[in-house]
């Protein structure tokens, strides 16, 4: 998460440089601050509602542990599909049918024709990532739009994973919910119900994140780019250290630190490495900033559709095995409405219905947004219905938010 | 009543940080052609946009007056009803739709909400000789010609009983050809008919040629207003108000070191690929030398854009052929980061649909065609693109606050420089810049054209696809003539003149029938 730190300072550099000469850069910068900032505050808002609301239970260390393992799989397919939504605002409806295939398949492998857990899990992410080409293939090559391309995924996947399951459910072996549900063995604990080892790998994760944090500025400096204030950012750098290591005391209060949220947390570091630091990220923005002008820079912008879409089959992959580990099964109507949470997580993370714009943290935060307010409205006890009209709510004003200010700060 | 039809007092309008129109006084009398000049964000056409209600009353202060009566127009439509018609230069009109269904688009020939298709297409008839269309009333938009789509827009203005009507560039992605029947059509209209015309352009010589008046606008101040028979209306008295000073000589000076062929083409033929019986290259040689800029002329539709698009990997056409030899060495390009790789850049004729990233930063476009450059094993060292970045907005002069800024943000003049720079940090030996300087401003010009003969001396293969001949004549060494997808002449510089040319155009259509 280290990205966050290293956004800022970037913007830092423009906001200097523009002071002079041009107030419009100024607000420019500005607002896109705002942008970051506003996804972030309203999800502190949320958390702080519902905390009142729910008379504390929300923030509850075993709440905490639980709201990340429920929606630990939306989490995933918003990273995903964040990476669709920025090529050009397309989407992929078939996530959840792929999640409930994924499973079904690994099932089939596991316990039908008794090959190894290990080894049908591996299986059953390549059955997500052939799921992910097929559909790559039709939209890339094909030119068949994606919102048809899947639609139609959705029907095909679904099918297969009730020709396998034939309608009933399969119980999996104890690695599924390992993965799916188990914290790291406490090595350093002393039994006294306070997981140890969490905390440990708390504190060395706040030392890398600082460590990294710092040799990134020297970076900077020494390219002679101007930076933060000494302390501005380090009075930031504290900060995030110290929330790192709350959360794992918070999560060591509770049964100690899932693999799940370690496997959340590698994907979220990898991919937002992936979209800002590396060519092919850089390819995607650009792609769905202008395909035209993309592809006339010599970009091959077919391939990068193909790409994220057989990497969007491969995340659906992972959150139906983990989503099976959760059920310790793999059922008929697995995934069933997965691919419009996690649509809904990325548009309320920023993404752009035109493309281009959005970033994977977005997501995660949008995706928290919306379990913070099923689990707090379920804490509460309020019916099912009336959680989807929130929900939809919230939806429609974080995009009318986001469409609003865009249009109050455009200079014609 | 007074003889003016309109007037415009003290508009001012500002936009956040910018003021964009700075107290200005606008009047224009009843049945005059009366031009609008200025540079590229002088604020032309933000006072139309003051005009038609597009920037609502209350947006803006000062006070319009349309015949005698004060305005509070609150949108097109109260504008629209007061007599007053804006055709923008990005036409508004459904492709998919027919002619007599784009005239009365939004004024429905109906009743009860039932449309009425006998009145529709009978007054669209009228409506389409009024404007000398030669076109069916039941044909497709997409079917016809920009130069037609345009005459259309006119049309549906006259539907609408139009007493002033506002023309944003009405020229500027029409050919010579075209333009002039467009400029006719105008003064025909106001002559016969005595509409008052107020026409935005930044080709002086048509605005000379037409215009009863011309008022310059620099910097959002209304600066002077000439007019004709009274002042000097030449066109170099006429830049010298927009840019605040005398330019003395439109294009760079240049002393041409040509060297050997860098870039020959041999027999190249392509094929349209929406339908592919037609073939729109045919059988084209053409041959570039190092240092030597070359130009290619012709008519809007001569096949110039697609026959570059196609020898740039590919990227127009189907069933492609014939030969590519740079430096003695015969090129396959297959894609575009093919050719990229061979060390050649095409400059999009339209910089914001096919050139930039509008919503990325000015250091996000100088590196997309060549991310390769700024990074290591597919990773982007950012500090290396920043730098490089800074360096191309030095060298080029672009004007902006930073390397941040986003580049929907930059004049047109600073975007293709944008645009030019990326190409430019590619470090290619052969350029094909496609219409470089459309659309932007005198002073702008002058700065690409001086970039171009930098790229030049450096020995790189250029060529310059225009449809302003004075440009072509104005900085090329040698000059090949196209029409209907093939070649049809070359010029050397001496030889060429406006005349040469557009005969050898002629004369190969000629050939043709």
């Amino acid at each position: 998460m280290f990205e966050l730190v290293d956004m800022t300072t970037k913007q830092k550099v423009s906001i200097n440089k523009g002071k002079d000469s041009n107030m419009d850069n100024y607000r420019d910068v500005l607002r896109h601050n705002m942008r970051q900032y506003a996804i972030a505050i309203a999800l502190l808002v949320i958390t702080l509602v519902f905390q009142i609301l729910t008379k504390g239970v929300l923030l509850k260390p075993i709440n905490v542990s639980r709201l990340i393992l429920q929606n630990s799989y939306i989490l995933i397919l918003a990273i995903g599909m964040v990476l669709c939504i920025l090529t050009g605002g397309h989407i992929d409806l078939a996530v959840g049918s792929i999640v409930a295939l994924v499973s079904a398949s690994s099932a089939l492998f596991s316990v039908t024709l008794g090959i190894p857990p290990l080894l049908s899990i591996l299986l059953g992410l390549l059955v997500g990532i052939l799921a992910g080409m097929w559909q790559g293939f039709f939209i890339a090559y094909v030119n068949v739009p994606p919102f048809i391309t899947t639609l139609a995924g959705m029907l095909i996947f679904r099918g297969i994973n009730n020709i396998i399951l034939n309608g009933q459910t399969i119980l999996l072996p104890k690695l599924y919910v390992t993965i799916a549900s188990d914290v790291i063995p406490d090595i350093f604990g002393d039994g006294t119900g306070l997981h140890i080892t969490t905390i440990l790998v708390g504190f060395i994760a706040a030392i890398a994140f600082v460590v990294v944090a710092i040799v990134n500025r020297e970076h900077k400096k020494r390219h002679d780019f101007e930076v933060e204030a000494n302390h501005l950012f380090f009075a930031k750098l504290v900060a995030i250290a110290a929330i790192i290591v709350l959360f794992s005391y918070w999560l060591a209060r509770a049964n100690g630190l899932p693999y799940v949220v370690i496997l959340l947390i590698v994907l979220i570091v990898i991919y937002t490495f992936i979209t800002t630091r590396t060519v092919a990220g850089r390819h995607i923005y650009a792609l769905g900033g202008n395909a035209k002008a993309a592809e006339l820079s010599g970009i091959k912008t077919k391939r990068v559709m193909f790409w994220v879409y057989t990497n969007m089959g491969f995340m659906a992959a992972i959150a139906g095995i983990i989503f099976a580990g959760r059920l310790n099964s793999a059922t008929p109507t697995a995934g069933d409405g997965f691919e419009l949470d996690a649509i809904a997580a990325c548009f309320i993370g920023g993404a752009s219905a035109s493309g281009g714009v959005g970033t994977i943290i977005g997501a995660i935060i949008g995706g928290f947004i919306m379990g913070i307010l099923n689990n707090g409205m379920s804490i509460m006890g309020i019916s099912t219905f009336w959680q989807s009209i929130v929900k939809g709510l919230v939806l429609i004003a974080a995009v009318a938010f986001d469409v609003y200010s865009k249009s109050k700060a455009k200079v014609s | 009543m007074s003889e003016y039809i309109l007037e415009m007092k003290n508009i001012s309008k500002i936009f956040p940080g910018v003021k964009a129109l700075d107290d200005v006084n606008l009047k224009v009398k009843k049945g005059e052609i009366h031009a609008l000049v200025g540079e590229n964000g002088a604020g032309k056409s933000t006072l139309m946009n003051v005009l038609s209600g597009i920037h609502p009353y209350g947006t803006y202060s000062g006070d319009i007056y349309f015949k005698g009566k004060k305005c509070e127009f609150r949108n097109i439509r109260d504008s629209e009803k007061a007599g007053i018609v804006i055709i923008h230069q990005e036409l508004a009109l459904n492709p998919y739709m027919t002619i007599a269904e784009n005239i009365f688009l939004g004024n429905e020939r109906a009743v009860n909400g039932v449309i009425n298709w006998h009145i529709t297409n009978q007054e669209a008839k009228k409506l389409i000789q009024r404007v000398s269309l030669r076109e069916k009333h039941d044909t497709l938009i997409k079917d016809i010609g920009v130069g037609k789509q345009q005459l259309v827009e006119i049309a549906k203005a006259l539907s609408k009983s139009v007493e002033l009507l506002i023309l944003d560039e009405p020229t500027a992605a029409l050919n010579d050809e075209d333009s002039n029947n467009l400029l006719n059509l105008l003064l025909e209209l106001n002559q016969k008919q005595g509409l008052t015309c107020i026409i935005i352009s930044h080709k002086i010589h048509e605005v000379t040629r037409i215009a009863d008046e011309i008022t310059v606008i620099r910097d959002g101040a209304l600066i002077e207003t000439l007019v004709k028979g009274r002042d000097d209306i030449s066109e170099n008295r006429i830049i010298k108000g927009m840019v605040g000073r005398e330019l003395v000589n439109r294009f760079p000076e240049r002393t041409s070191q040509i060297g050997d062929i860098g870039f020959e083409v041999r027999n190249w033929v392509a094929y349209d690929p929406l339908d592919e019986d037609r073939m729109r290259i045919k059988h084209v040689n053409l041959n570039v030398r190092k240092g030597e800029v070359v130009g290619i002329a012709g008519l809007m539709g001569a096949g110039r854009t697609e026959l570059f698009m196609s020898l740039f990997g590919k990227a127009y056409g189907k069933k492609i052929s014939g030969t590519i030899i740079k430096d003695g060495r015969e090129l396959k390009l297959n894609n575009v980061s093919d050719a990229i790789q061979e060390g050649l850049a095409y400059v999009t004729e339209d910089r914001k649909t096919a050139g930039l990233i509008l919503i990325d930063d000015i250091r996000r476009n100088i590196t997309v065609a060549s991310l390769k450059k700024v990074s290591k094993n597919s990773i982007i060292d950012e500090n290396a693109e920043i730098k490089v970045a800074e360096e191309q907005r030095r060298l080029l002069n672009i004007k902006s606050s930073s390397i941040f800024q986003k580049t929907s943000n930059l004049s047109g003049g600073n975007q293709q420089k944008v645009v030019l720079s990326k190409w430019i940090f590619a470090e290619p030996e052969v350029l094909f810049l496609d219409e470089p300087t459309r659309g932007i401003d005198v002073g702008a010009k002058y700065e690409i054209y001086t970039i171009i003969n930098k790229l030049a001396e450096q020995g790189k293969c250029i060529v310059v696809i225009s449809s302003e001949l004075p440009e072509i004549l104005g900085i090329c060494d040698r000059i090949y003539i196209m029409n209907e997808g093939k070649m049809v002449g070359e010029m050397t510089r001496e030889e060429a003149s406006q005349e040469s040319i557009m005969k050898c155009i002629m004369q190969s259509e000629h050939n043709n029938v």
